[in-house]
Order: structure tokens, then sequence, then C-alpha cells
């Protein structure tokens, strides 16, 4: 069983967590505001509720951002996962450092450099197949599948390394056939890995503008570039209330999640009992 | 119970969209807006086709706060879909339609860029005699520099620069540029953060022509901003709303129509037109090579010049309006405005931008990072830098040096 | 798992990095080693010089910035690792929710808390003490890459921590280790790839940021992100963009190169 936690983690705990959430509030606070200012409060309202509501652009487009990172995510974790299993058991050295090095170059570009050439890239490919137009949702997966994949790698990397490999072997001597010593064995020592380098592709999924921009068309069109495009006039708060909802609703989400977990562990520890007894 | 977890993320997704899609009503903005010959609108031979719309983002009246949705009607109207995507910039904009690598129909960019588009020959001629209303357009900005014979363009809107100013903060009126060298005023100074528009307000300062190419006279404007950096606060773009609007700053040049959105957040907000004069810009439509659906996006242009269509965008955009039936129309907002319509003697020394040759570019660019990085002491970086590496090579070598002394005990 | 099925299950990723990766690197060096013309060119190349005090400046941020978000992640996903396991997704799930807010949105609101007449300064006014300058300062920028990237340290921080095992670290104690020689000899080693992959996560991406620095920097600390992407809108010189981004990535790879050096990673991740 864990240790329990002592009562200064808990504090450094909860001193983190204000700090991380002040600018929440702030921005949950300025949704109510009843002018269009996002630095001073005029007055309470939910006027940009209502606005945001009527937007049908904004919740178009905040529809295709969560398609999107959804897509792209579930893509780019089972993919980076395979790939991490594969750059694990290389065993040339020199092929292991060149995929790893690559890996890494997604994310040493600043983005407008990724963004420009996987557009110039792309629009090559589509002069190579007579197609005018290319760019759209398909490219804008494969940018964004390509962006997230390191971030994946990383993450479900350090889990092999501090894995027992000789217990897949001990599995496969036992009798499992490698897909099922994967599917039993490994996986489950590696699956908070894999659910981190999830939760961040799809983080990045949701809140990337640059590449997005350059990769997009005329018929698909994310929160981000919405919000950036705003830049020329101002940005107005229904989107601060948009994030407000997606906030609230994690939220809820998340303890609604935990509560049933509780009772689930609970219920198991209480059936273990019975059976015990 | 943890291997459900990732399935409960997912789903915690879902869920989440789908509330919000739950909760979306289909806009219930009041589409009444009175087009006077709907049927020439219904009768279109585009009906049911799509058309690609790329324009500024927040730059046409969306249905928000009570306001017309444009695309809206247009489409009940016309039985054309519109595809309404957003650029953030005239140099994002060209960059994807020079790419080739997405067809737009219509696209909204700014004067000088679209000089650049014609230079460069992306912009399809227009046929006139599909846009009936262009005879609304001011003849002002008819037949400007970029098209001198009203070949590829229909203007959109007109915005000039000026200097937005908090009276509690300065005592004076100002009516020079300047003010923004003053000393009193020193840590209470915005400048643009981009380096046409703040070359511009030094170049009027020094009586230049904003699109001269002489190298000389562009390193005379640098000195001036050079000179500036020490009195000013913050380089700002967009952030310019927040820090005017709860008056953390004193003044910034920005752009006269977006000063109406301050100044209803700050009383005490105020715009000045320096002697002199600034920069004056034109966003108008045209139509790239690479359209698909030429005949609709005419239509589309038509449309946007219909009084009462270019009434609600006028309102909502706060920019001024080349349209002329609008300036008539008792119910604008801004009718007779002295801000937004100030007297044509205050506009003597605005200027237009013009497309600079590449030179003159990469001349201003590099003046623009070198003002940036003069004066920020890199000392203290190479300082830290330096330490950082001592210190891991101090460790490396500690480390190198005990495990060599173990293997020899242990040999 | 035999080498021939590893290569086979790598290939696709390979052949993926080789068409999105490894092409566009090539455009950029293309554009890197050309002029306007499409000459072969080395003038890019000389140009460098002038960059080389914003370079150092980037690096500088960005391992200030990476510092401090090890140094605050460390004790955070140590006590993640600690919690029951439902308590631990609600935790990661916490770090990670803010980032999903839109980064402008984000940044307004730090903007709105920094402000001279802030919400910060309101405050410290209010309790009687004198405000404080926060905005448009290189603390500001380094609190905004702070913000903005500890969730990428804390995450594989977190994910070695839960397959430490606590043994090892009573097992020290038993030896008479004190509190920092744990710290130290056990559980830095231990969680060594989690570091990697942490400091990786956060160090390349602070280094070529841009929005940060202008928009909480207030356009005073020009860093190199900020420069590359002016030569590629404003300045409509994809050229000399192209070969500072490349000359930034030598600089990276440089300083992976070192860390995994020090890392002692025998099976190093860059070079």
């Amino acid at each position: 069983m864990k240790k329990k936690t002592t009562v200064l983690e808990r504090v450094y705990l909860t001193l983190f967590m204000i700090l991380l959430y002040t600018p929440m509030v702030v921005l949950m606070v300025f949704s109510f505001n009843s002018s269009n200012s996002t630095s001073v409060m005029a007055g309470f309202s939910l006027k940009w509720y209502a606005e945001l509501f009527k937007d049908g652009a904004t919740i178009a487009a905040f529809r295709n951002t969560v398609v999107l990172a959804v897509i792209s995510a579930v893509i780019s974790t089972v993919f980076g996962l395979v790939s991490a299993v594969g750059i694990n058991y290389t065993r040339s050295r020199y092929y292991k450092r060149t995929l790893l090095t690559t890996n890494n170059i997604p994310m040493m570009n600043p983005d407008i450099v990724t963004g420009i050439s996987m557009m110039l890239l792309f629009v090559f490919a589509g002069t190579l197949m007579h197609r005018q137009g290319v760019l759209g949702f398909g490219t804008m997966l494969i940018a964004h599948v390509t962006f997230q994949l390191p971030y994946v790698i990383l993450n479900i990397l350090p889990r092999f390394r501090a894995m027992d490999g000789y217990l897949t072997e001990a599995a496969q001597d036992l009798g499992c056939t490698p897909v099922q010593a994967f599917f039993k064995v490994t996986l489950p020592q590696i699956r908070p890995g894999v659910i981190a380098g999830a939760i961040m592709a799809f983080t990045l999924s949701l809140d990337d503008f640059v590449i997005s921009y350059f990769v997009s068309g005329p018929e698909f069109q994310t929160l981000p570039i919405r919000i950036y495009s705003m830049t020329k006039k101002r940005v107005t708060p229904d989107m601060y209330a948009l994030s407000t909802i997606i906030f609230l609703v994690m939220l809820i989400l998340l303890i609604a999640l935990n509560v049933i977990q509780n009772r689930a562990e609970n219920g198991s520890l209480r059936n273990r009992e019975k059976v015990a007894k | 119970m943890r291997k459900y977890i990732a399935t409960g993320l997912m789903a915690l997704v879902m869920v989440l969209s789908s509330c919000l899609f739950a909760f979306a009503v289909p806009s219930s903005a009041p589409n009444t807006a009175n087009i006077e010959n709907e049927d020439f609108y219904r009768n279109n031979p585009y009906r049911g086709s799509t058309l690609n719309v790329y324009n500024w983002g927040e730059y046409i009246s969306d249905g928000g706060e009570g306001s017309l949705d444009v695309n809206k009607k247009f489409e009940e109207l016309t039985g054309i879909k519109v595809n309404y995507t957003n650029f953030d910039s005239n140099e994002d904009m060209y960059a994807k339609l020079k790419s080739g690598g997405a067809n737009y129909d219509l696209v909204i960019p700014s004067d000088y860029m679209i000089e650049r588009l014609i230079d460069e020959g992306l912009l399809e001629k227009l046929d006139y005699s599909h846009i009936p209303n262009f005879k609304y357009i001011d003849s002002k900005y008819k037949s400007l520099y970029y098209d001198p014979k009203d070949e590829y363009t229909v203007a959109y809107n007109v915005g000039y620069v000026a200097l937005i100013y908090n009276k509690k903060l300065v005592d004076e009126t100002p009516d020079s540029w300047d003010i923004l060298w003053d000393e009193k005023y020193e840590g209470q100074i915005l400048m643009f953060n981009n380096p046409r528009d703040a070359f511009a307000i030094a170049q009027s300062l020094l009586g230049q022509d904003y699109n001269d190419t002489d190298p000389a006279q562009w390193a005379a404007a640098y000195d001036k901003l050079l000179e500036q950096k020490p009195v000013v606060r913050a380089y700002v773009m967009d952030e310019v709303y927040n820090i005017m609007e709860s008056g953390a700053a004193a003044m910034a040049p920005y752009y006269v129509g977006d000063y109406f959105t301050m100044a209803e957040n700050n009383d005490d907000l105020a715009v000045a037109f320096p002697k002199e004069g600034a920069n004056i810009f034109v966003d108008a439509m045209c139509v790239p090579t690479t359209a698909k659906n030429k005949g609709a996006a005419e239509l589309y242009i038509n449309f946007m010049e219909e009084p009462e269509v270019a009434l609600a965008n006028a309102e909502y955009i706060a920019y001024a309006t080349p349209n002329t039936e609008v300036l008539k129309m008792d119910e604008y907002t801004y009718k007779g405005d002295e801000t937004l319509y100030p007297d044509e003697s205050l506009f003597e020394n605005y200027q237009y931008f013009h497309n600079l040759p590449s030179e003159t570019q990469t001349l201003m660019s590099n003046y623009w990072s070198d003002l940036k990085v003069d004066g920020s002491s890199n000392r203290s970086v190479y300082i830290g830098l330096i330490a950082f590496v001592v210190a891991v090579a101090g460790y490396g070598i500690f480390h190198f040096a005990r495990r060599k002394h173990r293997e020899k005990y242990y040999d | 798992m035999n080498n021939r099925t590893s290569n086979a299950i790598t290939a696709p990723y390979g052949l993926w990095m080789a068409v999105f990766i490894v092409a566009p690197l090539a455009i950029v060096a293309y554009y890197a080693l050309t002029d306007a013309a499409g000459n072969f060119s080395l003038d890019n190349i000389t140009q460098l010089s002038l960059y080389t005090d914003t370079i150092f400046r980037s690096v500088w941020f960005g391992l200030v910035a990476t510092i401090l978000c090890l140094v605050t992640a460390y004790p955070l996903a140590y006590i993640f690792s600690k919690t029951k396991a439902s308590t631990q997704t609600v935790l990661v799930m916490l770090i990670m929710i803010p980032m999903w807010m839109n980064f402008i949105l984000r940044t307004y609101a730090i903007m709105v808390l920094f402000e001279d007449t802030g919400i910060i300064n309101h405050f410290l006014q209010s309790i009687g003490l004198s405000p404080l300058h926060l905005i448009n300062t290189s603390g500001a920028v380094i609190f905004g890459m702070v913000y903005n990237y500890v969730p990428f340290m804390v995450l594989p921080l977190y994910t070695t921590m839960t397959k430490l095992d606590y043994k090892y670290i009573e097992a020290g104690r038993d030896l008479g280790a004190n509190g920092f020689q744990i710290f130290k000899d056990v559980m830095i080693p231990l969680t060594k790839p989690g570091i990697i992959s942490g400091v990786t996560m956060v160090f390349v991406p602070s280094v070529s940021t841009f929005y940060i620095s202008q928009k909480l920097g207030g356009g005073r600390y020009t860093l190199i992100g900020d420069v590359i992407e002016m030569q590629f809108q404003t300045a409509y010189n994809y050229h000399l963009g192209a070969s500072i981004s490349l000359l930034l990535m030598i600089f990276i790879l440089i300083c992976l190169a070192v860390m995994n050096r020090f890392g002692d990673a025998e099976e190093g991740m860059v070079v």
C-alpha cells in the first residue's frame, strides 16, 4: 500500500493548485462581465453565455476542435504506443538513436516553421497528385498527429525503462503469445505513461493555433484559429464563457468519476472481505 | 478499475462536447433586414454551390448582440452555402493564398497587400456589371493607388490611426505625435508592436513618406524610434484594449474604430488626430485567381454593399464605411460622428501604405529587431549561462573523478 | 521480441517521420541555403552572427524556466504518486485542464493579474504593501513559460514515480541514509528517465516560443522565436527565417546531447 501524504505535502499541493487556477478564476469572472471588457468589471451579467449559444460559428469551430483533437489523439496514442514498443526493443543503437533524435525535431522548430514547411509539403504533394486545394481536415489531422507523436513517445518510454523486461519473457515462457504477453503484462505496466501521453496529445491539439492555421482549408476552422483571428479587433468575452463552460463541465465530470471510482473500490474491498470471511 | 480510466476520459470529452451542442440553440437573431431587391438574390444561378470566404476575425456582423447575421441572411436568400474562415494578419493570409493549397473565392485584405497580390497576379478581375451596388462606394475610396482603374476590388472598410489617451493621466490636449516621446509620461506610453505601424509614426514626425525606399530615411526613423524606447512601457497590439481600459497606461496609438470599444469601458479615454498625420487604410473585397465560384463571390460582394447589410457591418465593426448610403441613414449610430468621420482637413497628412520592395522590407525588419534588442543588457544572461555551464562541467568532472577513483578501488 | 519484429514495428513510424518530419526539414534546409532567386547562397548563414545575443537569451530563459519547472514539479509528482489511484487521475486531469483553455485567454488573464493596476497590486495595496511592477519584466516572461509548460514536466515525472518501489527508499533509510542522500542516490537515479523526458518537453518548446515574450514581456524581451516569426511574417524572408531556425535546432540538439551525457543514458535520446 502507498504511503500517506503529510500535511506539508498537502499544503504544497494546495498552493500549487491555487497558483495554477488563479488565472482560470480571473477568466471565469470576466465571462460574467456585463460589458465587453476583459480587464474592467462593469457588472454581473449572463449575456455572454446567451451570445455564445447564438454564435453558430464559434460552436462549429468548437465542435471541429474537439473532433480533431479526439481523432488525432487516438491515432497518435495508438501509433506512439506501437512505435515506443518497437523503439524499446530495437537492438541497433544507431537506428534507435536516429529515431529518438528525429522524434525531438517537431518540438524544436518554432511552430511557424513547422506550419509553413508542412503547408509547402502538402501543397507539393498535391501538385504531384494534380489536386488543387489539398488543405483541409486531412492535412490538419496529419499535422496534429505528427506534432503529438513525440510527446506520446516521450511519455511512454520512461515507463519502459522502469519496467522489468523479464516479466514479458516470463509470460512468454509460461505460454503466452507475444501479443498476449503485451496486452496482459506489458500494457498494464506502461498504462500510466500511455494515459499521460494521450492526455498531453489531446491538450496540444486543443490549443494549437499556428500549425493548424497554415495547414487548414476553407471548410474546417478550429476554435484557436477563430480566437487568434479576433485579435485584429478584440477577443469577445463569449470565448471566456465557452472556456468557463468547458472548465465547469470537466470539473463536475471529474468529481463524478472520482466518486464512482471510490465507491467501486470500496465495494470491491467489501466484497473481498466478505469472501475472506 | 483503472483500466476504465482511459475510456472514462475519452467519454468525458464526448459528454462535454455533446452538452454544449444540446444547449446550442439555432440563432434567434432578428434576420429582418430590409433588402430591397430580394429577388435579385433569390434568382441567382449559383443556388446549391458553396462560397469560400476568407476574412479577418470579428470583421462582419455575425448576429452577436442582436445584430444581423450577414452570412446566414445571404445563405437564406441565395441558397449558396458560405464557408466562412478567418485569418489574423495580411501576411498569414498571403502565405496561404500564395501556396495555392486552399481555394478561397473571396478575400478581404488591406490596401498594400492588395497591391502585392495584383503585382503577383494572384487576383482575378471583377465583372462590375454583376456588382451594381458599387455605385454606393464613396468616390474617395474608388480608383485608389492599388487599383487605379477599379478592376479588382470593392472597398469594405476604412480605418485610420490616431492617438488614444486617458484624460485623467494626460492633462494637455495632444495635437502631435511628439507626446509619445515626452519624458513626462515615461513608462505610461504604449507603442505599436509591428514594425510598419511603429515606423509610420516616427516617419510622420520626421515628415517622411511611408513608402520611401531611401535607406537614409529609414535610418533616421529608426533613430527616432530608438530615442523613444526608454519612455515606452510596452510594444503592444491587441493587449492595448486591456491596458487602456484598466487605465494602466496613459496613451497609445491605435485604430480609431477600436477606440469606441475601449471608450465603452472607460469614460476617461479620448482620441486625438495628430497634426503630422498617420496611416489610413482600406480593406477591400477581392477574388483570388484560385477561386472556384467567382460568380457567387461577386454576388456576395454586391450583398455586402446592400445599404442594410453595410449598415449592420458598419455598426458591428465600428470602422468608417465607404458606403455612401449608410452615411445618409438616420439609424446609423455613428452618423456624423466627429471621431469616425472627422473633418477632411485633418486627413491632409494621412498616408496609405504601399507594398514595399523586399530590400526595404528586410531593412525595416532588421531595424525593428535591432530596436527590440538594443539596450537590453545581455551581461546577466551570459553570466548566468557561464555559471550554469561551469556548474554542470564541475559536477561532471567530480563524477568522473569519483568513478575513476572507485574503479581503481575495485581493481 | 527479436530484432526483425521490432524493426517491422518501428518501420511505419520511421516512414511517417521521413515523410512528415524529415521532408519538411529538407524544405527548411533548402530555404536556409538559397537566396530569393533560388540560387545557392550562404548569405543567410553569415548573417546569423547578428542573432547570437538573442539565441543565448532564449536559451537562458528556457533554462531558467526548465529548472523552475523541474523544482516545482518534482515534489508535486511525488505527492501525486503517493495518493490513491483514483485521486491520481483526478490530480493529473486538474493539472491539464487549465491548458485546455485557449492560450490567448490564459495569457490575457495573467496580464490582468500582473498589470500595474491589476488584481495582485490591488491586493498588495489593500493590505498596505507597496505595489510591484510585475508586467513586462523578464520575470513575467519566465512565469508565463513555467505556467504553460509545467504540466509537461509533472506528467512524465509522475508516470515514472508511480513505478517507484518504496522498498528502495526504506532500504536506503535502513542502511542509514538521510533524506538528502535518499533523494540524491535513490530517487533521482530511479526517476531519471522521467526527468529526461520532462526536461526535453519543457526546454525545447520554451526556447522556441514567441507569443509569451511578446505579450507578457511587452515586446521588450525579444526571443529567437520572435525573430523567426518576424522573418517569416513581416519580412517575408523565409530564407533567413529558415536558417535561424536551423541554427536554433543545432543549439537545442547540443543542449540535449549534453543533458543525455550527464543523464548517463546508456540509450541516449540524442546523437
